[in-house]
């Protein structure tokens, strides 16, 4: 039988069971698939924070929903338009964003009285017509499963937990996807279980062969190659991009890099995935507590390395009062904050843009930090690259404002080449800086970046302390002079609003939009594709996306004043908003949705439209 | 001395090339303790003891936290980092982790370390860091002018405790000695000679050394350690602890207790044989953990010395073993190797 293939320009697919179900390692072998074939791609892990909930249940859920395409695409994508649901619970919870018309793949041997009890349904939805605006195919995903594995010397259990790559072949077939990578990382994650890779293999197979075979599956999908520029790509999420960008960041300032961190979601992979490249001299102290790991990368900063740590939410918050010193020893220090869903424990698998006055403001006295925000997951990589530049160069924390949703969430990458990287060191201080030439004063400032010398232990004729006490300017002795203290909280100031950083830039194709929708962060790909959207439709608006939340782009008060109105989409309630405003008296009309997730486009497309139309 | 002075602790720090003196060691800011305060007499006994290590002056790097001890970075002439209150631990861990060329010492009190900071320093002592903790000790908040401490006895009288202290203080030699410390000692601020002996062990031995040093804070709990000081006293209540000697004084003598743990009970009432023989490098930590409780009531019989020095390697050793053996297995990490790994794929 010859099945009709189907052209598409885009699919979004969404895996969803039980949090045993093996739906995140599902999809991220179908993104590696898609990755290897060419398309562009987009991905949104959605998981819960129990590692697992009691099997069956709505909280239980664990889904992966992946968007690719023939054409660049900005974003996971708002609504699937194929659901993978190995249970009730996971068609219950997700039904909701299923537009009319979608596909719905569901394990039918999971839909038994008792599962279905679990949820509250009353009658089982594979039968009894509920679901007749959907696509149902209704596929016995487990016992299908395994049948094919009956002559295996496997137990039941293990048999029946192949399903996910009797899934996943199924789905590999009905779009087309290549599988050999697959079949080899089976084999490799099993290696030592050759009858267990054997089994998921078969699995894999057979549910390939099933959707060739089957009458339940008419049609496959053809999604062409994304036309994407020439050159090395790999698909990376934010938090693999953010460790690699660190290391990246030490090779190019020639500095040892010494993290400390204490675990804590959604950041503790960037901790991992350090903890791999010892081959690069990373040091990697997994800390008592938050306030340890900030203060033994503040310490091993003193000595000369590049400090850092990572965290989240809460995690930031115990670190303040070491940040604080950092800020007024002037010694270079990255605080990597993915942000999540608070106050408090919050949310933790479930993102936001809430940390923002935190990172500027949440320390005692004057304690200005540079602050910067990645657009994108593969643009966590650059943002790691420019914070440890900025923190070398100014002798300063930088914050790095991540989020669980690019932290998560991955998408193809152009490898750069060490080469096209830039040279961010800076040399130590080894010479006394004093007028009389023996002289140290550990706090005598460079004319132009005003930062001061990074003289590290081991230096002779360098030796000096410095502390959280304010010091005299030049020597940086314990102070208590009024006017002394006014002097270095202006030039602590001074240094920060000195930063240079690149301006921001406007993309307003026409040049006549008046309207302009200004991002930071994550919500880099909702507005674009947003935008793409509105000016399919004829609309005209101008959009910008600021990287460099403190100092701003010298240019960011310029470009508000160009526009009548200024559209600000944020995951909080308007943090970014409150700082211009104060600082531009412009008049920002703020969009604020505080749900654990990120924007849809269509509903900012929709937004959008309304503050044109009201023009 | 049991440890060679220049011992493991010190193996990795670069020597000094000429004499030093305790000149070199004084920086030129004036110290600002209150007149009569037991950080004058510490102070000066470390001072003058830094030359004996013969180590580079630049390589010394002193971290303190907060409190009228922690100050004291600010007067030596060496590297120096005055914190925050309690984290002296995190940070010297960072830096001697990171720098296994450095002599670390961290300076700190009984506030700083067992209220504030109670958590950097347990982990501080079983990760066993490279790293020489001064515990100064007076029983008392100085610098936040006399609230009780951590280690004030209890129904202690002060601002914040008219009624008197309700909880139980820390011994910090049984605290180190449970939080897996392979070097635990005390000494006292106005014994030079013997914190001398102390600190020379201490900075020998490799891994976190704690020292803890009775300190006089003349102005908010003045004679907390006079029974130690009095001539007529001393010699009755103090019990020296001295690798392979016997644990005894003129009047006192310690044993095996039948319950098993110790008892001090009159010398003359024992056969020599009978008295336990100090043994620091026993792995066992029970006998220096019943040696801490013998103090308890406080000042009947107060050791004094070295309660414990254990072998072990220390956490930064570790470390760069780790990333050496990394090296060693597959190179130095390439840029480019890393970025192009994984799952690649090209686009024409």
């Amino acid at each position: 039988m010859t099945k009709q293939v189907q052209q598409l320009d885009r699919v979004i697919i969404r895996f969803a069971g039980d949090s045993g179900d093996g739906m995140q390692l599902t999809g991220d072998r179908f993104t590696a698939e898609t990755a290897s074939f060419g398309n562009d791609l987009s991905t949104l892990p959605n998981f819960p924070a129990e590692i697992r909930a009691p099997a069956g249940t709505l909280p239980g859920v664990s889904s992966f929903q992946l968007h690719f395409a023939d054409h660049d695409i900005l974003t996971p994508g708002d609504a699937p338009n194929v659901l993978v649901a190995m249970n009730p619970a996971a068609l219950k919870a997700n039904l909701s964003d299923l537009p009319r018309g979608a596909d719905i793949i569901a394990n039918a041997d999971e839909f038994t009285k008792r599962n279905l009890q679990k949820v509250g349904y009353d009658t089982n939805p594979l039968e009894d017509e509920s679901l007749a605006e959907w696509r149902l195919h209704s596929v016995p995903l487990t016992s299908l499963t395994v049948k094919a594995l009956e002559e295996f010397d496997i137990s039941k259990k293990d048999a029946e937990r192949a399903k996910n790559m009797f899934a996943l072949g199924l789905l590999s077939w009905l779009y087309g996807r290549p599988v050999e990578a697959t079949i080899k990382f089976i084999e490799t994650k099993f290696a030592k279980k050759p009858e267990i890779a054997k089994s998921n293999v078969t699995a894999f197979n057979a549910g390939y062969n099933y959707g060739e075979t089957t009458e339940a599956f008419s049609v496959s999908y053809e999604i062409k190659p994304a036309p994407l520029s020439a050159g090395v790509y790999r698909n990376i999420s934010g938090n693999q991009a953010l460790a690699l960008g660190l290391v990246a960041a030490s090779v190019q300032s020639k500095l040892p890099l010494f993290l400390g961190s204490y675990p804590i979601t959604p950041a503790s992979d960037i901790l991992h995935e350090l903890s791999k490249h010892k081959r690069f001299g990373i040091r990697t102290f997994q800390a008592e507590d938050e306030i340890a790991g900030v203060g033994a990368a503040l310490g091993a900063a003193f000595g000369g390395a590049l400090g850092v740590t990572t965290t989240s939410g809460p995690g930031v918050a115990l670190k303040a009062e070491t940040v604080g010193l950092a800020v007024t020893t002037e010694l270079p220090l990255i605080v990597v904050d993915v942000q999540r869903a608070g106050p408090s424990t919050g949310m933790p698998t479930k993102t936001e843009q809430t940390d923002l006055l935190m990172a500027l403001f949440g320390r005692n006295g004057e304690s200005p930090v540079p602050v910067i925000a990645p657009a994108t997951p593969s643009d966590c990589f650059d943002a790691a690259v420019e914070a440890a530049r900025i923190a070398i160069k100014y002798r300063t924390p930088v914050m790095l404002l991540s989020d669980g949703y690019l932290a998560n969430g991955s998408e193809p990458w152009k490898v750069p080449s060490q080469a096209e990287l830039p040279d961010i060191s800076v040399p130590y201080t080894t010479e006394p800086n004093g007028d009389d030439g023996e002289t140290f004063l550990p706090f005598k400032r460079d004319a132009e970046t005003l930062a001061r010398p990074w003289a590290i232990p081991g230096t002779p004729g360098l030796e000096h302390r410095i502390g959280g006490i304010e010091k005299a300017d030049g020597t940086g002795n314990i102070s208590y002079d009024p006017n002394n203290h006014d002097l270095m909280v202006r030039l602590r100031q001074a240094k920060i609003d000195g930063i240079d950083v690149p301006d921001v830039e406007v993309d307003d194709p026409d040049g006549d939009a008046r309207v302009l929708v200004l991002g930071w962060g994550s919500t880099y790909g909702p507005i674009a594709a947003a935008i793409r959207r509105v000016r399919r439709g004829g609309g005209k608006v101008a959009q910008a996306h600021i990287r460099h939340l403190n100092p701003f782009p010298k240019n960011i008060g310029e470009v508000l004043k160009s526009y009548d109105k200024v559209l600000l989409p944020e995951i909080n309630l308007g943090q970014l908003a409150l700082l211009l405003r104060a600082k531009f008296l412009v008049d920002i009309i703020s969009y604020n949705r505080v749900r654990g997730l990120p924007f849809k486009a269509e509903e900012l497309a929709g937004v959008i439209q309304e503050v044109i139309d009201s023009e | 001395m049991s440890e060679s002075l220049n011992g493991k602790g010190l193996a990795l720090v670069p020597k000094a090339e000429g004499k030093q003196t305790l000149k070199d060691f004084k920086s030129d800011q004036e110290v600002r303790w209150c007149p009569g305060c037991g950080d004058y007499a510490i102070l000066a006994a470390v001072q003058s003891f830094m030359p004996e290590l013969g180590i580079k002056r630049e390589n010394t790097v002193f971290v303190s936290g907060i409190g009228c001890s922690s100050r004291f970075p600010y007067y030596m002439n060496t590297y120096g980092f005055h914190s925050i209150h309690g984290r002296a631990p995190a940070i010297a861990t960072g830096l001697a982790a990171s720098r296994p060329d450095l002599s670390v010492w961290v300076i700190t009190g009984d506030g700083d370390a067992l209220s504030i900071g109670g958590n950097h320093l347990i982990h501080a002592l079983r990760r066993n860091v490279n790293l020489n903790i001064l515990l100064f000790n007076n029983r008392i908040y100085g610098l936040t002018k006399g609230q009780y401490s951590p280690t004030s006895e209890i129904g202690k009288v002060t601002k914040s405790t008219p009624m008197g202290s309700l909880d139980k203080p820390f011994n910090p030699i049984s605290l180190a000695v449970g939080a897996e410390a392979g070097f635990v000692a005390r000494t006292i601020d106005s014994d030079r000679k013997h914190l001398h002996s102390v600190l020379r062990e201490a900075a020998a031995h490799q891994g976190t050394s704690l020292v803890e040093i009775y300190q006089n804070c003349n102005i908010f709990n003045d004679n907390a350690f006079e029974d130690l000081k009095d001539p007529e006293k001393r010699d009755v209540i103090t019990l020296r602890l001295e690798h392979g000697q016997p644990i005894a004084n003129a009047t006192q003598a310690v044993k095996l207790a039948p319950t098993g743990g110790l008892e001090v009970v009159a010398r003359d009432s024992i056969a020599e044989s009978e008295i336990l023989v100090h043994d620091v490098h026993n792995p066992d930590p029970s006998l220096a953990f019943a040696l801490s409780r013998l103090d308890e009531p406080a000042f009947q019989h107060v050791p004094i010395g070295v309660f414990r020095s254990v072998d072990r390697p220390s956490y930064d050793s570790l470390m760069s073993e780790q990333l050496d053996l990394a090296v060693a297995q597959r190179g130095h990490g390439d840029l480019d190797e890393l970025l192009q790994g994984g799952d690649t794929w090209k686009i024409n």
